[in-house]
């Protein structure tokens, strides 16, 4: 059982490394390059705490396997600021209250983050489905919905659409 | 952790059947692998070489064209089906099937084909393709053959495939005028698995409503999806009406065998097959005179 070279970027960096193939994605993420903000819970595809946008399309990265990453882009919650400045979905988050725990929150962020940018202007209804891959154990799916909501009417409001 | 395992990218679906005669029942095909790596995880597998073929751009495509129907190759994700303006418009139940797919997160990596030869009874997306007659292309070395979507199951997560063959293409004949399909689950949440899932397809004669053709099938309650001929005997050549429906509901609900979980009887879920195929079925013949 030979390591593969792995050829893949995560937040805009290239990484060139030997993996193990039965390496998840999340596994990569996390063990390899160090970036703990991606979490992994129950490790089967349920929970969405896992989380990452490949090619700018959220998918749960323990259902991944690193190799299956292949020369994609990836963009895990660290990648998400602007330098010192959190990302304004990230601010909706901290300004609503919208964590409680925290485990789930950088799936939650990521997962609305790419519906946001294939609908910016979704019905509660619609974020609510958006994010039915993305449990909250602690239960605190108003403030995380009202959250996305906010950020995306000001946005509208901002840039217009 | 998964048994240890060496990871090959065949370039083209010649290659991949290439590798798959070579080394037959030591491999497994992966594809989006939101199914597979589960099995590995648990080491209900543990195959030598994985085939990762999720990058072979020739097998993910979504065509059409009126004569010769719907094409869909074996790698196009779910995402790609549930967002396809043309599934919306052309055979809407298939992407209303995709919506309610697991979740957004599945649906971007899984696809189409792995989905069906995972052989899951209660896939979502298998009752409605049998409901429009899918047909799937089966390739090996010596070339390819098509099998009806509803013979490819043998039992639990097994098919009919031979070790050296794998599934290429989902091919959809375009319906014929006046065909109403439908499909719903009834599951704990919207997006899981179907407990019960249920596809129905109604041709109807415009002039007289008779049905001219019909199918019913069920997952989740069989061992692999299941079409309830019984069910559609009742009804085929027949007129409509609310009392022949509750009796081939009543059929199907006697006809399946489903399994007894921690949330529902066998009782319960032969309950929930009655009201659903009635749903569907008048779901479908609403949509077939609505066309």
């Amino acid at each position: 059982m030979s390591k593969e070279r792995l050829k893949i970027t995560v937040n805009g960096i290239y990484y060139e490394m030997d993996v193990d193939p039965r390496l998840t994605l999340a596994e990569f993420i996390r063990n390899e390059i160090g970036l703990t903000g991606t979490k992994e819970s129950c490790n089967s595809g349920i929970c969405g705490a896992c989380t990452v946008l490949v090619d700018g399309k959220p998918v749960k990265s323990c259902l991944v396997l690193a190799l299956g990453a292949m020369n994609k882009e990836v963009l895990t919650i660290e990648g998400l600021r602007n330098g010192d400045a959190l990302h304004p979905l990230q601010k909706a988050f901290l300004d609503h209250g919208a964590v409680q725990c925290g485990f789930c929150t950088p799936g939650m962020i990521l997962s609305a983050k790419a519906l946001l940018d294939e609908n910016p202007n979704p019905s509660e209804e619609e974020v609510r489905y958006g994010l039915v891959g993305n449990l909250c154990r602690c239960g605190g799916y108003v403030k995380i919905v009202n959250a996305i909501l906010d950020y995306a009417e000001k946005r509208r409001k901002t840039i217009g659409t | 952790m998964m048994s240890k395992f060496n990871i090959l990218r065949p370039e083209s679906a010649e290659e991949a059947c290439n590798l798959l005669t070579k080394f037959a029942d030591r491999s497994k095909i992966i594809a989006g692998g939101q199914s597979l790596l589960i099995l590995l995880k648990q080491r209900l597998i543990s195959p030598e070489y994985l085939l990762y073929i999720k990058d072979l751009k020739e097998l993910d495509y979504i065509k059409y064209d009126g004569t010769s129907g719907l094409r869909i190759g074996a790698l196009a994700t779910h995402r790609s089906i549930e967002t396809s303006d043309l599934i919306k418009k052309e055979f809407p139940v298939l992407a209303e099937a995709e919506h309610d797919l697991a979740s957004p997160q599945i649906r971007n990596w899984g696809t189409i084909g792995g989905n069906i030869c995972h052989a899951d009874p209660a896939s979502d997306i298998v009752p409605p393709l049998i409901a429009l007659d899918a047909r799937v292309k089966v390739m090996n070395l010596s070339g390819v053959r098509e099998v009806p979507l509803e013979g490819l199951f043998r039992d639990y997560y097994e098919t009919i495939l031979k070790p050296d063959e794998m599934v290429t293409e989902i091919c959809i004949p375009t319906p014929q005028s006046h065909t109403g399909v439908a499909y719903s689950k009834f599951s704990l949440r919207r997006t899981d698995m179907a407990v019960v899932g249920v596809a129905a397809s109604i041709t109807l004669n415009p002039i007289d409503r008779v049905c001219r053709d019909l199918r019913v099938i069920l997952g989740g309650v069989s061992s692999v999806p299941k079409r309830i001929f019984e069910s559609e005997d009742m009804i085929r050549g027949k007129s409509f009406d609310e009392s022949l429906i509750e009796e081939a509901a009543l059929v199907a609900s006697r006809e399946v065998e489903p399994v007894a979980d921690v949330y529902f009887s066998e009782k319960y879920k032969r309950e929930i097959v009655k009201v659903m195929v009635k749903k569907e079925m008048n779901r479908a013949i609403q949509r077939a005179l609505n066309l």
